[in-house]
């Protein structure tokens, strides 16, 4: 079998002509060198049944030979605090926070402090290798004088935890105290020991959060001993403060008992949407966070008084770090490609080969910025690639099997995946600890954003663009993260919109645009299904990471907790955006009503589809032809995720139902959204809802929306030579659709 | 859990006949039980061939850990591939060989 040993990423997911992407590329040790060329990508899907790998090769620059290196990716978040004098004058400290560890039987820890590797300097909490807090102190020379716990902590379960150290007399104190007490659970201690004097040494590492730090020489440091679960209201004293103290410094850092000592006193609550922790103190010892730990988090001070980190910040002083956290690989540029001007729109990618092993970096041209090169835009919905972005599922999920009703493959790809982890993890995923994960990243590979990958996402959206140039349709295609940064004048500059297989993550300025454009004019193709589905946010300053929350409803690989259910980056509630009253039906007619996995399934047209309105989309099309039993995905039109019409969640009234879907396998289930309480018959062959419903609906401005309510649509469009009734249908409303003409009635 | 009758072997002919379904309502429940299992062990295909080749494989259940490859077991067919397994985990789960061929 072939294993992978190249990958790579590239700084920038879109560009336009004139733009430079830069490319990261990491070959596994032992591989001297690897060639790479852009192509522009036309279909990404090589199954035999298809119309192939279809790739243009791209005149220039020509084929280039690199010279192969191991870039590695350290995972795991933490925060850095460059120390300043105010660290440097500590003689006697007090160091203390709540926590609430998540995965205590792991091995060391890193909590907080002012500590480095491997010269054993400074101050600073832990949690040792049998679980239980410790305090350490040294002068970077000696052994560093140790007191530990001697109980173990207990997961989720909050404690305040403190060292303190009295530079005159060498008295030394750790305290271990959990906010909660349960009987024969024995996780509570008071330890004091009187070690050297004047024994705080001055390390040149930064204070870190979650992790223990390793100097490298010439300030360089590595971050190692990764810490699982929450910190909250971390302070640091220049006296070893007693227990009434410590709770004080806690609960009021600005009391005036306390004035002189305060060194820092960090409310992780203030600026919330960005890298940076903000120490109250007049010290300033700001901070910045690595890896983006979760933010927003259920402080241990919360009640449930209120779900919103902006109503009571108070609640919601705690970061959750996890040591698989990853937002920037980091790795260094190994080439460059400028897209020259006039260069078509389209899709594109990297391809890097080595003796025996590939990869493919994808990338998307736009148009030049402020114009349109062609009537029809393809949206590419870049955002719902960055939540699948590393998906496990096959590796971690137990379901895997059940839900495609078929043994689990996995390819080159997945199986890169399993053999490194470290390439970070999906919104789908878990944590080590359990924990969801609600950050992505696109600056790291993405296994499954691949030519020849799975037909979810990327590689099933190149048969919407593999159809385009088979049947000569002039196109332009701009990104989510275009969408998100211009807005609906992005999309104004177009006749006709259409968007990928499943465009199911909109932030709230990508669905403003989308909705904004279909009210003034605009026609809209929803290629797909389960689209406009959860609500996400895009790091204020780094385009490319995106936030997310499982929150109270929705089809959920993961729940979030509650309380933590509003985004760090904005404040917004999370979760489905039918929570917050914008459910897709009002957008484009149908929504998420059912998904399976196994076998597709056809359509039969309704009475809306004879109805003049309408009948010119079914041009060609007999009046009981069964629409799509056929095609490259489960072997018909309608299947894997199923959107239906419901004047509950906001069909417009007069929207016209062409067309449904029918005799879905029980492998196809009602949604849970949709469910009250569950009952035995919600499958496929039990339950009417579970179809697609095809519909169209002409708006008041001039535009029109033509939804397709399934994500397989498109892996059937090239069947028999795109002579099939899908792709009949398809060029009937683009052809209509890029046509200025009114709609009668309208 | 749902019961597999060892004496049903028309339900395993069944699978054998059409391993990727729809199924019967019985064989549908024995194949839930047999495709949740724990992932330490799980029964996967790894692709060696694009399209062609497959190898009989088994999950570790943990992050980081490499997967088993049977080696022996190579099929060129995802039919064969899904008898093989279905046979294995009849085995597992009642403790009998499956008397069909
Ligand atoms: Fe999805």
């Amino acid at each position: 079998m072939q294993t992978k040993t190249i990958v790579g990423y590239a700084d920038q997911i879109v560009i336009a002509p004139g733009e430079t992407i830069a490319f990261k590329v990491s070959c596994e040790p032992g591989v001297a060198d690897y060639r790479a060329r852009i192509v522009r990508v036309v279909c990404g899907d090589d199954q035999p049944a298809g119309p192939g790998l279809k790739l243009e090769p791209f005149p220039a620059p020509a084929e280039d030979t690199h010279k192969a290196r191991h870039q590695p990716i350290r995972t795991g978040s933490w925060i850095s605090v460059r120390a300043g004098p105010a660290l440097a004058r500590l003689e006697s400290v007090t160091v203390q926070a709540m926590i609430w560890p998540t995965t205590v039987a792991k091995g060391w820890q890193g909590l907080l402090g002012w500590w480095s590797e491997p010269r054993e300097c400074g101050f600073g909490l832990f949690i040792d290798d049998k679980g239980q807090l410790l305090f350490a102190i040294g002068d970077g020379k000696g052994k560093p004088a140790l007191l530990v716990s001697g109980k173990k902590l207990v997961d989720r379960a909050w404690y305040l935890v403190a060292g303190s150290y009295d530079a005159a007399t060498g008295q030394t104190t750790l305290i271990q105290e959990p906010v909660e007490c349960f009987p024969h659970v024995d996780d509570a201690a008071t330890v004091c020991a009187t070690v050297a004097k004047n024994y705080v040494g001055r390390p040149d590492a930064p204070f870190s959060f979650a992790t223990i730090l390793t100097e490298q020489g010439g300030g360089a440091v590595t971050a190692g001993a990764m810490f699982n679960g929450k910190i909250d209201a971390a302070r640091v004293a220049n006296r070893a403060l007693d227990r009434a103290e410590i709770e004080r410094l806690r609960d009021d850092p600005a009391a005036p008992s306390l004035r002189a000592a305060v060194v820092a006193a960090w409310d992780f609550a203030r600026d919330m949407a960005g890298d940076r922790i903000v120490d109250t103190s007049t010290n300033r010892l700001h901070g910045t966070v690595v890896n983006t730990p979760t933010r927003a988090m259920r402080g241990w001070a919360w009640t449930g008084a209120s779900g919103d980190w902006r109503q009571r910040p108070d609640h919601y002083g705690a970061i959750h770090f996890h040591d698989d956290d990853l937002d920037d690989a980091g790795w260094a540029t190994d080439f460059t490609f400028t897209a020259p001007q006039g260069l078509r729109s389209g899709f594109y990618a990297a391809l890097v080969e080595t003796e025996g092993a590939e990869d493919s970096i994808p990338f998307f041209v736009r148009p030049p910025r402020g114009q349109a090169t062609a009537k029809l835009l393809f949206l590419v919905p870049t955002a719902s690639y960055l939540a699948y972005a590393n998906f496990r599922e096959a590796l971690d999920s137990e379901n895997a099997e059940v839900m495609t009703n078929a043994l689990s493959i996995i390819g080159a790809d997945m199986m890169y995946l399993n053999d490194h982890p470290e390439v970070g993890l999906s919104m789908y995923d878990l944590h080590t600890d359990r924990s969801g994960v609600a950050y992505s990243s696109r600056l790291r590979p993405i296994l499954n954003m691949r030519l020849k990958g799975p037909l979810w996402q990327y590689a099933a959206d190149t048969h919407v663009t593999e159809w385009l140039e088979a049947k000569g349709i002039a196109y332009d295609v701009v990104t989510d993260e275009d969408l998100h940064a211009e807005g609906v004048d992005l999309l104004q500059r177009y006749t006709c919109v259409m968007t990928g297989t499943h465009p199911e993550y909109y932030s709230t300025p990508m669905l403003d645009a989308v909705e904004a454009y279909i009210h003034r004019g605009g026609r809209f193709i929803y290629t797909g299904a389960n689209g406009f589905y959860w609500r996400v946010a895009f790091h204020p300053d780094r385009p490319g990471i995106m936030e997310m929350r499982r929150a109270e409803d929705g089809s959920r690989s993961w729940i979030a907790e509650p309380g933590e259910y509003h985004m760090s980056f904005t404040g917004e509630l999370g979760g489905l955006w039918q929570r917050s009253g914008r459910a897709p039906q009002k957008l484009v007619g149908t929504g998420f009503i059912a998904q399976g996995f196994d076998m597709s399934s056809y359509y039969v047209r309704k009475p809306g589809s004879f109805d003049p309105r309408a009948a010119w989309i079914f041009e060609g099309v007999g009046k009981d032809e069964r629409i799509g039993d056929f095609g490259l995905i489960g072997g018909a039109a309608a299947g894997l995720e199923l959107d239906y019409v419901d004047r509950k969640h906001g069909t417009p009234p007069h929207t016209l139902l062409l067309a449904s879907s029918e005799n879905h396998t029980d492998s196809f289930m009602i949604v849970n959204e949709e469910i009250g309480h569950n009952y035995p018959t919600t499958l496929g062959r039990d339950h009417p809802n579970a179809r697609a419903d095809m519909v169209f609906f002409e708006m008041a401005g001039g535009g029109a929306v033509f939804s397709t309510s399934s994500i397989a649509w498109a892996g059937s469009l090239a069947h028999k030579g795109h002579a099939n009734n899908v792709s009949r249908i398809t060029e009937n409303v683009v052809r209509r659709f890029l046509d200025p003409k009114p709609f009668a009635g309208a | 859990m749902y019961p597999i009758d060892t004496s049903r072997t028309d339900l395993a002919r069944e699978f054998k006949k059409n391993p990727f379904g729809p199924h019967s309502a019985e064989l549908q429940r024995i194949l839930n039980r047999m495709r949740w299992e724990p992932l330490k062990g799980k029964f996967v295909l790894v692709c060696t061939k694009p399209h062609k080749e497959w190898i009989l494989a088994e999950l570790p259940g943990e992050r980081g850990k490499p997967i088993t490859m049977h080696h022996d077991q190579v099929f060129t067919s995802l039919a064969d591939a899904e008898w093989v397994v279905f046979k294995r985990r009849w085995k597992r789960i009642t403790g009998q060989e499956l008397a069909v061929d």
